[in-house]
Formats: C-alpha cells, structure tokens, sequence
C-alpha cells in the first residue's frame, strides 16, 4: 500500500507508526481497507453481516501486537465499523487501536467504531485508543467509539484512550463486565478547545469475586468547550472499584463530572473522587519564578497533567 | 546587591488596614544573610515583595542597579532572582527531572540533574521520574525546591523557611547542603529561618519584627535583641497571669 503524506502523519499521531507496522495489521483508509496482514496466531476477517473485522487472537499468544488504526483523509466521509476481538486463553498482547481525521473541506467528516473484547482466562491486554484531528476545512471532526469489554476469570485489561484537541464532537461509551479474579485499568486524557464537545460514559459490572476495576480520567477543557464525564461502578460481589476523575477548567469552558457507586453486596469496596479547578495561582507563580511566562507556565502545567 | 528603599506593604483584612512592612530601607551584599523575627512580623512578605509576587504598597527594589519595582516575576528570575517557597508547590503530571530542567532552563543530562538531587541527599535514582505530587513527604519536596534553586545558581537566592516541615534529623544535613551551596552557588543567599545553626553560617542577621528592622549585624551584635523579642500575644498571657496573681 502506497500512503500520501497525510495518511503517514494521520498513521503515525493515532499509532506511533512510522510506516507499516509489523505483525498483524489492519489499516482502514477512507472507509475502504488499506492493508492487511495476519500471523501464525493472530488472524484478522472481513465481518460478513456489516462492515468491520473480526480479530482472533489463539490460546497462549505471548508478546505479540495487533495493530488497526483507521484514517480519514477525504472530507464527508461517514465510517462505522464493528471490530470484534476474540483474545484466547493464557494470552498477553498489545492492541493499538485509534483514529485520524485530516478534514480540509466543508462537509462533516465522521467515524463510528464500536469494539467488543472477548478477553480469555489468565490474558493480559494493553489496549491504547488515541484519537486525533487535523484540517483547516470548516467540515466538523466527529468520533463516537463504543467500547465493550467482557473479562473472564483472572483476565487483566489496561485501556489508554487519548484524545487532544481536533475533534469537534465526540461521544465516547465504554462497558465492562468483569468475572472472579478479573481486573480493569482505563485512563482516559481529553483536552478540548474552542467549541469542541466531549462526553465520556464509563459503566463497569463488578460481577465475579475478587475483581477491581480503576477508572482514571485526567482532562483539560479550554475556550469554549464542553466535558461530560460520566463513570458508574457496580459492585455487585466482593470487589474494588475505584474512580476518578480530575479536570482543569480554562477559559469559558464547562466541566460535568457524575461518578456514581452502586454497591450490590457487602463486601464491594466502592471509591470515588472527582475534582474540577482551575490551574493554581501557586503554580503559575512557581513556574514564573523559575523564568517562564505566565503562558509557558500554563502549557508545562496542562502537559505535566496530561502526560 | 539587592536594595529596599523605604518598602512598605499594607493589606486590608474585614475592612480594616493593616501595615505589614513599614519603611523598610536595607541594602544586602553580603553572601550569606539571615532574615529572623517572630511569626507574623513581615518577613515572608519582605521576600515575595523581592521576587515579585507581592507588589509593595509604596517604595523602591533595587536590583544590581537597576529599579525593579514595576518588573513581573518572570522578569526577576531572568535578571537572577530565585525563591524557594516555604511550602513548595506540588504539580500532578510534572516529574522531578522536569522541574529541576525548567529551573536549569536548559536541557540536562539525567547525570547532571542527578547531581543536584544528591547534593541535597535524595538518592537520585528514586526521585528522579517521580511526579511532584502528593505522594512526596514535606521533606523530600523541601529538598526537591532546594535542587531546583542549586540548578538556577542565580545571584540571588531568597529562601523562606528552608527548615519548616523538615525533621530535626534531617536538618543537620540541610545545614551541610547550605554550606555547600554557598560555595556552589557564585551568588547571594537570602535566607528566613529560626535557627540557630543558620544563624551561624550567616555573614549577618536582620532582625524584623512588627514590620520594621530591629537589629542588623553579625550575630553577636543580634542575639541580644533577639532574645528581647517576645511575640505579643504570650506578653498579653503574661500580664493576665500577672494580674490574675
């Protein structure tokens, strides 16, 4: 597959990669399937009912990576894709997932990507989302990603979802269910400008005896910009469930933080924390006595916090 | 050299003024100076009024010659200025490694800022891609501030309270870090402090005290006046007990 340059840097923001990757990929262009290439034990298949993947990872795959960005770079172009993912037993992989969008034309550019993740016994998942927008069109960027995540027993999941500027609108939903022994970690960074909107739902079933889930969210609204963070944790058996979420508020900007806890058992053990401010007057100062402007402070205190 | 011309600072608390500085005039060249007094009597106030975080109500700061009254923080500390802050600011996100490079302005080697964090007797290894957040104590983030003002090396240094939230034992160390640093830092130190043993490496001691300097000199010509200095409030328990006698 030969890729322009906007595909390479649209590549490359949503996935780190410098070209085509290596191991198992799937790299999605303008809604039309750009490349492909499966191994050994990672098979990757065109959905048959509706558009989208199936990506099937065998029993006691170790130490091994599937990538499967999507990029958008013709304006008007509206995506949705349902990719499911069947990780066997005994596995510990890597999943880069994300999307870019380049819109330089006037009409609204979008994509849909609803991931289901059937996570085996004893695996190990990192997943990393990261979105990304760029363009001069005054066409909007819109990603609404729909994440379900269904964890056996003893399974462990770490999810990184990114997003930094340049979408305009984003719905962002995530589930969990979570069997004996299971465990779920997702951090979430946003940061918003101008009039860009994002809202963020969490909800995590804490089924199985001994399972946790820790639902993070770090996030920095500028301009004019609106954040909806909604995060929901059920305890419905022995488990830990902990949230948080932390958000800088610039600007005109508006910040909605609802955590919210349903024990169903006794022995659920229940946190959560949320935090809404503006960057301390402290900081900024302690910033500026060590040399920098009050905007250079403000930039190194928004990307400590994003980091 | 730094030079305070008739500084005064006032503030206004429900509605009523209050003069927190009153006529301050001092001129320090010295190395090593200490800034003493009782609680509450402008000391802290006298250094951010240095640094630029608090702007006098009335008066002049000279800096090396120059009038900086009207310059932001910003431009003090790139005219050599730095402080370090009673209670240091904790940043979530922000590494150590990051904070000392910001104070060093310059792009280190992870060796080099291993330095300075050993010079203030935090083994480097385990601090240095720490977050400064709230998962360092009182005293590790003390001695973070303190590697920040090694690696600014500027020809002022204003310390406020260096010893605060410090325990006793590791206090002796910070002692040694401030010797060292005299030699190390090619400028003048500033120091606000209680103690004694800062009191004897100082090359002079201002006494202040409801606002105004009390005493100046070198510490045998201090001590006396210091030994005066009674914060108000146990003279008014004293003369209750004395009545109630």
């Amino acid at each position: 597959m030969a890729m322009d340059t906007i595909q390479k840097r649209l590549l490359r923001e949503v996935a780190d990669l410098h070209g085509i990757p290596e191991g198992a990929y799937n790299i999605r262009s303008d809604g039309k399937l750009a490349g492909r290439n499966t191994t050994a034990n990672i098979d990757i298949v065109t959905k048959e009912d509706k558009p989208g993947i199936d990506i099937i990872i065998k029993d006691n795959t170790v130490n091994q990576s599937v990538h499967i960005p999507v990029i958008i770079a013709e304006t008007g172009i509206k995506d949705l894709v349902y990719n499911d993912f069947y990780v066997g037993e005994n596995c510990d992989v890597t999943i880069v997932a994300g999307c870019g969008i380049s819109n330089c034309g006037g009409q609204e550019s979008r994509h849909d990507g609803i991931h289901c993740f059937h996570i085996g016994k004893n695996s190990k998942v990192k997943y990393i989302e990261k979105h990304y927008g760029e363009g001069t069109g005054t066409g909007g960027r819109v990603m609404n990603p729909t994440t379900e995540i269904e964890m056996a027993e003893n399974s462990y999941m770490e999810m990184e979802t990114t997003q930094i500027k340049g979408i305009d609108d984003t719905i962002r939903n995530t589930t969990g269910k979570l069997a004996d022994g299971a465990k779920l970690e997702i951090h979430e960074k946003i940061m918003t400008h101008e009039k860009q909107r994002a809202e963020t739902y969490f909800s995590v079933d804490l089924d199985g005896v001994d399972c946790s889930a820790n639902v993070i969210s770090r996030s920095v609204a500028k301009g004019d910009s609106v954040q909806v963070f909604s995060s929901m944790i059920n305890g419905n058996n022995q488990c830990a469930g902990h949230t948080a979420c932390d958000a800088i508020i610039m600007d005109n900007a508006s910040v909605v933080a609802k955590p919210e806890l349903t024990a169903n058992s006794v022995e659920a053990s229940l946190i959560h924390e949320a935090a809404i401010g503006k960057i301390a007057g402290d900081q900024l100062i302690k910033l500026m006595t060590l040399g920098l402007t009050e905007e250079e402070a403000e930039e190194q205190i928004v990307a400590g916090f994003l980091k | 050299m730094i030079e305070l011309r008739d500084v005064c600072f006032s503030a206004e608390s429900a509605g009523v003024k209050k003069d927190i500085l009153q006529n301050i005039n001092l001129k320090i060249d010295e190395r090593f100076v200490c800034l003493t007094g009782p609680n509450g009597s402008g000391k802290s106030t006298l250094a951010r009024i240095i640094a630029g975080i608090v702007k006098p109500t009335s008066g002049q700061i000279i800096f090396d010659g120059e009038d900086i009254t009207d310059l932001t923080i910003t431009e003090r500390a790139k005219r050599g200025i730095s402080f370090a802050f009673q209670q240091p600011v904790r940043f979530k996100g922000i590494t150590v490694k990051d904070l000392v490079t910001l104070a060093a302005g310059k792009k280190l080697t992870t060796a080099e800022c291993c330095q300075y964090l050993s010079e203030v007797g935090l083994c480097a290894q385990d601090y240095i891609n720490r977050e400064v957040d709230d998962s360092l104590s009182g005293g590790e983030i003390k001695r973070i501030e303190i590697a920040t003002m090694l690696a600014r090396s500027t020809s002022l240094t204003l310390f406020d309270e260096p010893e605060a939230g410090i325990d006793i034992w590791s206090f002796g160390n910070l002692i040694e870090v401030f010797q060292k640093m005299y030699d190390k830092i090619q400028g003048n130190i500033l120091i606000i402090s209680h103690q004694e043993r800062i009191f004897d490496i100082a090359d002079r001691i201002i006494v202040v005290a409801d606002g105004q300097v009390v005493a100046d000199g070198e510490k045998e010509e201090v001590l006396p006046v210091l030994a005066n200095q009674r914060p108000t409030v146990c003279s008014v328990l004293t003369e209750k007990v004395k009545k109630e006698d």
